[in-house]
C-alpha cells in the first residue's frame, strides 16, 4: 500500500520535472518547477525528513519560485528576445541518460550503511532535535560557512546593479493599489507569519523547525509586505540593513572565538551552556537569514524611474 | 524497496537536469535544470541516509544546507541572466545564439 | 470505526471537489472561469479533507492546526485569485 503511494508520488515528481524541462514556454516551466518543489517536499515527508520537507517547500518551491517568476516578469518587461530554438539534443540526452544510469547502478553497489551515532551524543548538545544538533553543534563549521555563502551571494547580486543605480532602492518597484486586496493581505499576513516564523525557530530546538525554515517564513513575510508597498525597499547604504546582514555570522563567529578563549576548540560548545548558546546563535542567524533571503529574491538596485 | 523508488527517482532527476543544462539554450530554463540536478542528488543522498531505518540527522542537515546554498546560487544566476538580457536583449549565451 | 468511516466519506468528497476543480481548470475557456473553478472547488475540497483528517487526531491542538491551515490556504487562494484576475483584466484591456 505504501509502495503504491510512493510509486505514484515519484511518478508525479518525475512527470512535473519532465514538464519543467521539456514543456512549451518558460512561464509554464517555472510553474511546473514550483509544483515539483511541493511534490518533492511531500517526498521528504514520506522519508521521515520533516525538517528537509519544510526547507524544500519554503525555499526550494517558495522562494526559488518567486525568484524565477519575478525574473520571468522582468525579462518580459524588458522585451528581451525569449524565442526558443531547439538545438540538437542527442548528445545531451546521452550524457543525461548515462549519468542517471551510473547513479542507478551506484545505488545497488552502495556499501552497507553504518548505524547512526548522533543519538548517543544528543544529550550533550543542549537540544532535542538531532538535525538542529548537527547544524549548530556537531557541524557548526558548515553552518557558519553557509551563512557566509549567503552573504557572498547577496554581494554578488548587488554588484549587478548599474553604477548609477547603486544607491537606488533595492529590487523592482511594486505597484499595489492602497485599498486593493494585496494591501489587505499585506496587513493581515505579517502578524501570523511573524508568530509562525519565530515559533519554527523556537520549536526547532526540540522538534521540527529551525533557523533556516523560520528565517524563510520571515523572509516571505518581508517580501509580501514589500510587494504590498507597506515596507519600503531598503538601500544598500543603510547601516541598519548592513548590521542585520552580518549579525548572524558575526554572533556565530564570536561564539566560536569565545570557545577558543575558554580553552576549547573553535566553534565547540560546552554542554553546560550549549542550549542557551544555540538559542542565541539561532536567533541572530534567523534575523540575518530572513533579511538575506528576502534581499536575494528582490535582486539588485534598479533604476527608480525606468523609461524616464 | 520504497527507498529504492526514491533513489532511482533521484538518479533520473539528475539525468533530466543534466540533459536540460546541456540542451536548453534559454538561460532561465538552465537555472531550473540546475536546480533539478541538485534536488535529485539530495533525494538520492537522502534515500541512502535513510537505509538505517529513519533518515539520519547528518544527511538531513547537509541537505538543508544544500537547499539554502542552491537558492543563493540560483539568485546569483538569475541576477546574471537579467543583467545579460538588459545589456544584450537576449536570454541565451552569445556563442549559442542561432540568430546572427 | 465510525470515525474511520467519517474520514473515508469526507476525504472522498474532498477529492470529488478537487477533481471537479481540476477538470474546470483544464476545460474552461478563459482565465476568469478557470479561477472560479479552481478557488471555489479546491477550497471546498481542502475543507472536506481537513474535516475528514480531523476525525483522526489525537489532541485538540491538532484540530486547531488543521483549521489554521485551511483558513490560511483559503486566504492565500482568495488573494491570489484576485491578483491573477486583475492581471488578466489589465492584460486583456491592453490587447484591445
Amino acid at each position: 500500500m505504501t509502495l503504491a503511494l510512493d510509486l505514484a508520488l515519484c511518478a508525479l515528481i518525475l512527470g512535473v520535472a519532465l514538464a519543467a524541462v521539456a514543456g512549451a514556454g518558460v512561464f509554464r516551466a517555472v510553474i511546473f518547477f514550483i509544483t515539483y518543489g511541493l511534490f518533492v517536499a511531500i517526498g521528504w515527508a514520506r522519508l521521515g525528513a520533516y525538517d528537509v520537507a519544510l526547507a524544500e517547500a519554503a525555499i526550494g518551491a517558495g522562494l526559488t519560485g518567486v525568484l524565477l517568476l519575478a525574473a520571468h516578469g522582468r525579462l518580459r518587461r524588458m522585451q528581451a528576445d525569449t524565442t526558443e530554438r531547439r538545438s540538437p539534443t542527442l548528445s545531451a540526452a546521452l550524457a543525461g541518460g548515462a549519468i542517471a544510469l551510473a547513479l542507478g547502478w551506484a545505488w545497488f553497489a552502495l556499501p552497507a550503511p553504518q548505524p547512526p551515532d548522533v543519538a548517543q551524543a544528543l544529550p550533550q548538545t543542549g537540544v532535542g532535535n538531532p538535525v538542529t544538533a548537527v547544524l549548530l553543534n556537531f557541524r557548526a563549521w558548515d553552518t557558519l560557512l553557509e551563512s557566509i555563502v549567503l552573504l557572498a551571494a547577496l554581494l554578488g547580486v548587488w554588484m549587478l546593479a548599474r553604477d548609477a543605480d547603486w544607491n537606488a532602492p533595492l529590487g523592482p518597484r511594486y505597484h499595489a493599489r492602497p485599498d486593493g486586496v494585496l494591501a489587505y493581505f499585506g496587513r493581515f499576513l505579517p502578524p501570523i507569519g511573524l508568530s509562525f516564523g519565530v515559533y519554527l525557530v523556537w520549536a526547532g530546538a526540540e522538534s521540527v523547525g529551525g533557523a533556516f525554515q523560520g528565517g524563510t517564513v520571515l523572509a516571505g513575510v518581508v517580501l509580501v509586505a514589500m510587494m504590498a508597498q507597506l515596507l519600503r525597499p531598503p538601500r544598500v547604504s543603510q547601516a541598519m540593513l548592513r548590521a542585520a546582514l552580518v549579525l548572524g555570522p558575526g554572533v556565530f563567529l564570536l561564539s566560536g572565538l569565545a570557545a577558543v578563549g575558554l580553552g576549547r576548540e573553535f566553534l565547540s560548545l560546552s554542554p553546560a551552556i550549549a542550549k542557551s548558546a544555540i538559542l542565541i546563535i539561532e536567533a541572530a542567524l534567523t534575523i540575518s537569514i530572513a533579511v538575506t533571503l528576502a534581499l536575494l529574491v528582490i535582486g539588485p538596485a534598479e533604476d527608480p524611474e525606468p523609461g524616464r | 524497496m520504497n527507498l529504492t523508488v526514491f533513489a532511482l527517482t533521484g538518479a533520473a532527476l539528475v539525468g533530466l537536469g543534466v540533459y536540460g543544462l546541456l540542451a536548453l539554450p534559454h538561460l532561465l530554463r538552465r537555472v531550473i535544470a540546475f536546480n533539478l540536478t541538485g534536488s535529485g542528488l539530495f533525494l538520492f543522498f537522502g534515500a541512502a541516509g535513510a537505509r538505517v531505518g529513519v533518515l539520519d540527522a547528518i544527511p538531513q542537515a547537509l541537505i538543508i544546507t544544500g537547499i539554502v546554498v542552491a537558492l543563493s546560487a540560483s539568485a546569483l544566476a538569475v541576477g546574471l541572466v537579467v543583467a545579460l538580457a538588459r545589456s544584450s536583449g537576449k536570454v541565451v549565451l552569445p556563442d549559442e545564439d542561432p540568430s546572427p | 470505526m465510525i470515525f474511520d468511516l467519517a474520514t473515508y466519506v469526507l476525504t472522498a468528497l474532498g477529492l470529488v471537489f478537487f477533481t471537479a476543480g481540476t477538470v474546470g481548470l483544464i476545460r474552461f475557456p478563459d482565465t476568469f472561469s478557470r479561477l472560479h473553478a479552481l478557488t471555489k472547488a479546491d477550497n471546498l475540497g481542502l475543507g472536506f479533507i481537513a474535516l475528514g483528517v480531523a476525525f483522526q487526531v489525537e489532541s485538540l491542538a491538532q484540530i486547531a492546526t488543521l483549521a489554521l491551515i485551511w483558513a490560511l490556504a483559503l486566504l492565500a487562494a482568495g488573494t491570489v485569485a484576485q491578483l491573477v484576475a486583475r492581471a488578466a483584466l489589465t492584460t486583456s484591456q491592453e490587447d484591445e
